[in-house]
């Protein structure tokens, strides 16, 4: 049962080959048993999947379930669950258990059989998971390793076998960056095609939920679970959401596959490079027409962004004062207790971007930081609409490295920040990227990068699975 | 010989208004807008500011923004974007208010405001939509945070929808703002925009207050706050006026503060002065669309405005022939005016408005209650103003029986037969006079003989003898006649 995909395993469920509920326990026991050495998890919740589980197949017997249902998941501590604890990977909610649940979870089907909350980099913050204040979560493919980040428990998790897919967040990169890192798929929808209600904010212009799956057949029918327009999120857009399924296996003949010149340069690691020029090779060999294409403002999108995520963050993060919810430290007048709150809630990362995103929203600084940064956001969008114009979908790697090795980035955030290079210009556009396995180089998984217009899922999801099917690379749980 | 300059001073005030908007639900989520329940009993996670809650706008409020601005005469924004204004207080859950800075839905407009027999134009500056914050209570002697065991927070409050108004610095004198403030308050409660009324905070108003300098620019102003009355609107202004005149006159210089006004005490004192001015921080709020407001939806909107209380005053002037300050006093209040419609659509509109805005209002008045509260009905005040029209009877019993209806709600006519009041005409009054003449044979004589001085001592006799339900022109007429002079 472990070697399925979540589709596969769905429709065993529905056939009544296996039941929701040994599916649960299956990924139970795997928790149980790979947990110690991945960490992926900040709260287990194996009594909610069991619970949940035997309700779909009760459901089974009557009325029926959703194609999507019942196959166990992970889900990461961002997203907002009734009842069970939310940390976002912070001290400062650590005891912290929401009234409601994120509107994606709703959408998905209230009998979520979910396995537990996943760890990430405190608020979503980081491209490692070294950021959580609950301590690393470990790449499955080495334990010295990150899994990436911030969504690096769901990915670990996914990676791992405990739970067959799971939901991550991408503010810059964290879906697709730590399925990179991973071997898996992450993908990183249209801005507004998925309700962000629930989802405990960090770049509100920015932020997206997507799916981490072991295959992209997977991440089409995860998306098609929560994806639609939400009452509640006054970004969704009131668009119909289409079947990401049914033209999945079209291939790619006569496709336009444009390679991204400034994302192939000599920051991206040679054996990096190498595995996407591998799998741009095998798409042209299978009908695809492939030329360079170019994003000029892809070498200010760093530097947009960490103006842009800091400036909300440093706004979205002021509701944790102790006031509430949360952690409050005691203290004499109400802002000593913000400051002693706030001082010990948040970690450095979280301080860090506070700072730098009061700094560029400051009266005198706005217009040379938040202002000229929003123009960059516009030149942005404009590359892409020029590039997308001659070519159907654009590609590149998702990370200029393979995984690295616990703390060796996290004494210089830059060098850290620069893990999210390949990833930020689509964060920037909100348009769709996905992260598709493309093979290995020294010896751990490479993610090629795809990226097509606003609301192209259905496309960029059918190139995808063909550039899986060409990629030198199978799922596997690991260990 | 020297002359030695006198310095004028004149005042320069611009004011800021806070108005709770009339909505049925807060601002940007579905919880019911209700004062004076049980705290916390009307909050959800949006209004608490739970982690991952959005905001959603609620529509009604945009529409009534948008109604209060066409009533100030301001031109609707094409495109109105809310942003964050970030600052921290307990009172203040997300930490920030959504509100509207650089692109509000209203601006440039201008209000009418008449002040004793003139009528100042205030211009209005910009109008724009924002969430108030929540309650603070403090829980100790002093009521207030300093010195207080502790604090609780009502979230009843947040998130409700409020209206900014900021006016531009035309207001001459504190008689002027306490005018524009009354002006405003009608306006907004005639288009069914707000209550606002200020006892209860639906209206709140700050000033910008200064002195003009001899050369005809503006002095440094200071921030007067916490007017929550008309009157204190008036004596707060007087009083901070009058501080910046006794240091002006002693040399000294205003500096830029924000202030508070003691209505107990009658003093101005300062909250924080210019070093400790906010940085807000204001950026586009990212978890909101800009506003579209089209042209088409605006004039939907200015379609179904009631009409405004100058052009209903205009028109009591046209329709009714009523004098300018008679129309005035009964459209000064939305209930009046169409209880006074009601009326003038049966009997004499002068006459009606005689009765209205006298007798009616001094009733109302005199006893605290509202006219609408009462037992004088429209109806019962066109049967009442008809009887005493066809000469049923005198004035002063209408006047009587019109205490009456306004305390039990008894048809006019049912008071009049009940208690005897109905003029006393025709044979019977002949008859009363007869014995009035042959009681006072003295008198009678003397009128005959062409001294009609003591004509009024018989008028009095019959008078007394109807009960005062007599008219008196009439027994004059009738003595006269009998005593052929």
């Amino acid at each position: 049962m472990l070697e399925l995909t979540a589709s596969a395993l769905a429709q065993k469920i529905r056939d009544r080959e296996i039941s929701a509920r040994e599916a649960a326990e299956t990924a139970n026991h795997r928790v149980e048993e790979v947990e110690y050495r991945v960490n992926a998890f900040l709260t287990p919740t194996p009594y909610v999947a069991l619970e949940r589980a035997g309700r779909i197949d009760e459901r089974l017997q009557n009325e029926g379930i959703q194609p999507w249902e019942g196959v166990p998941i992970a889900i990461k501590d961002v997203l907002s669950t009734r009842g069970v604890r939310t940390t976002c990977g912070s001290k400062i909610l650590e005891d912290f258990t929401p009234i409601y649940d994120a509107s994606a979870l709703v959408n998905f089907g209230e009998d979520l059989v979910m396995v537990g909350k996943a760890n990430m980099d405190e608020f979503a913050m980081g491209s490692s998971t070294e950021n959580s204040a609950y301590g690393p979560t470990r790449n499955p493919w080495d334990p010295d390793r990150v899994p990436g980040g911030s969504s690096g428990g769901s990915a670990a998790a996914v990676a791992a076998g405990e739970g067959w897919w799971a939901l991550g967040t991408d503010t810059g990169g964290s879906v697709r960056q730590p399925a990179a890192l991973c071997g898996i798929v992450g993908l990183k929808p249209t801005y507004g095609r998925v309700s962000r209600y629930g989802l405990i904010a960090f770049g509100s212009s920015l932020d997206c939920i997507g799916p981490m799956t072991r295959d992209v057949r997977d991440a089409a029918l995860l998306l098609q679970a929560i994806a639609g327009h939400d009452p509640l999120d006054s970004t969704t857009a009131n668009a119909e959401v289409p079947d990401y399924l049914a033209d999945l296996e079209g291939g790619v003949s006569g496709l336009r596959v444009g390679v991204v010149k400034e994302l192939m340069d000599e920051r991206i690691d040679a054996g990096v490079r190498e595995v996407v020029e591998r799998v741009v090779g095998e798409l042209e060999a299978a009908g695809a027409e492939v030329g360079e294409a170019s994003l000029p403002h892809a070498y200010y999108a760093l530097e947009a962004y960490y103006i842009i995520a800091p400036a909300e963050i440093s706004s979205n993060l002021a509701r944790f004062d102790g006031v509430r919810y949360g952690l409050r430290e005691p203290a004499d007048g109400v802002h000593e207790m913000y400051r002693e709150t706030r001082e010990k809630g948040f970690g450095d990362e979280a301080k860090r971007r506070i700072m730098l995103g009061t700094y560029a929203l400051s009266s005198g600084y706005y217009d040379a930081y938040y202002a000229q940064a929003q123009k960059v956001r516009t030149r942005m969008i404009g590359d892409f609409r020029e590039a997308l114009s001659s070519y159907d979908v654009l590609i590149s790697p998702t990370s200029p490295s393979v995984a690295f090795e616990i703390g060796a980035k996290t004494d210089d955030p830059l060098a850290m920040y620069l893990q999210d290079i390949c990833a930020v210009p689509a964060s920037l556009a909100g348009i769709p990227a996905i992260s598709v396995p493309g093979g290995l180089s020294e010896g751990l998984p490479v993610g090629v990068q795809l990226m097509s217009d606003h609301f192209t899922e259905p496309l960029l999801l059918r190139a995808a699975r063909a550039a899986e099917e060409v990629a030198d690379f199978e799922f596997s749980p690991r260990p | 010989m020297k002359v030695e300059e006198k310095r004028t001073y004149q005042a320069v005030i611009g004011l800021e208004f806070h108005v709770h908007l009339a909505t049925r639900t807060k601002m940007f989520c579905g919880c019911r807008v209700v004062y004076g329940d049980e705290p916390n009993t009307h909050t959800c996670p949006v209004c608490l500011g739970h982690p991952g809650t959005l905001p959603v706008v609620n529509e009604k409020a945009i529409e009534l923004g948008v109604m209060a601005g066409r009533a100030l005469n301001c031109e609707v924004s094409e495109r109105a974007v809310f942003a964050r204004k970030n600052y921290f207080y307990p009172d203040l859950p997300k930490g920030y208010q959504i509100s509207q800075f650089d692109e509000p839905i209203c601006t440039g407009g201008h209000l009418d405001v008449p002040v004793g027999d003139e009528t100042v134009r205030v211009g209005i500056t910009r109008l724009h939509l924002e969430e108030d914050a929540a309650k603070n209570v403090h829980v100790g002697e002093s009521g207030r945070m300093h010195g207080s065991v502790g604090s609780l927070v009502d979230f009843n409050r947040g998130g409700t929808p409020l209206m900014e108004i900021v006016t531009e610095p035309d207001i001459p004198s504190p008689e002027a703002a306490r005018a524009t403030a009354n002006h405003l308050k009608e306006i907004m409660r005639a288009i069914g925009v707000s209550e606002a009324d200020m006892e209860k905070g639906q209206l709140r108003c700050d000033a910008n207050v200064s002195i003009r300098n001899l050369d005809g620019s503006f002095g440094v102003k200071t921030e007067l706050k916490n007017m929550n009355s008309f009157r204190f609107v008036e004596r707060g202004l007087a009083r901070e006026l009058e501080r910046q005149r006794d240091i002006l006159d002693s040399g000294g210089k205003i500096e830029q503060s924000t202030l508070h006004y003691d209505p107990e005490t009658d003093e101005v004192h300062e909250l924080r002065s210019k070093e400790y001015a906010h940085d807000y921080r204001y950026f586009p709020e990212p978890d909101l669309m800009p506003l579209k407001l089209s042209e088409a939806w605006v004039r939907e909107i200015e379609d179904r405005m009631p009409e405004l209380p100058d052009e209903m005053r205009q028109r009591f002037v046209e329709e009714y022939g009523l004098s300018p300050y008679d129309a005035g006093v009964l459209t000064a209040d939305r209930d009046l005016a169409s209880y006074y419609e009601a009326v003038a659509a049966e009997v004499d509109p002068k006459q009606a408005a005689n009765w209205i805005s006298g007798d009616l209002r001094s009733l109302s008045n005199e006893s605290g209650t509202e006219i609408s509260d009462s037992g004088a009905s429209p109806e019962h005040m066109i049967g009442l103003l008809q009887l005493v029209t066809d000469g049923s009877i005198s004035r002063s019993a209408a006047r009587d029986v019109l205490g009456t209806v306004f305390e039990t709600g008894d048809s006019p006519s049912v008071i009049v037969e009940r208690e005897g009041l109905s003029s006393v005409g025709g044979d019977e009054l002949s008859g009363v006079v007869e014995g009035v003449i042959s009681a006072n044979p003295e008198e009678a004589e003397r009128i005959r003989a062409g001294d009609k001085k003591v004509i009024g001592v018989l008028i009095g006799q019959v008078m007394k003898a109807t009960r005062g339900n007599a008219d008196g022109g009439r027994v004059r007429e009738i003595l006269l006649q009998k005593l052929g002079s």
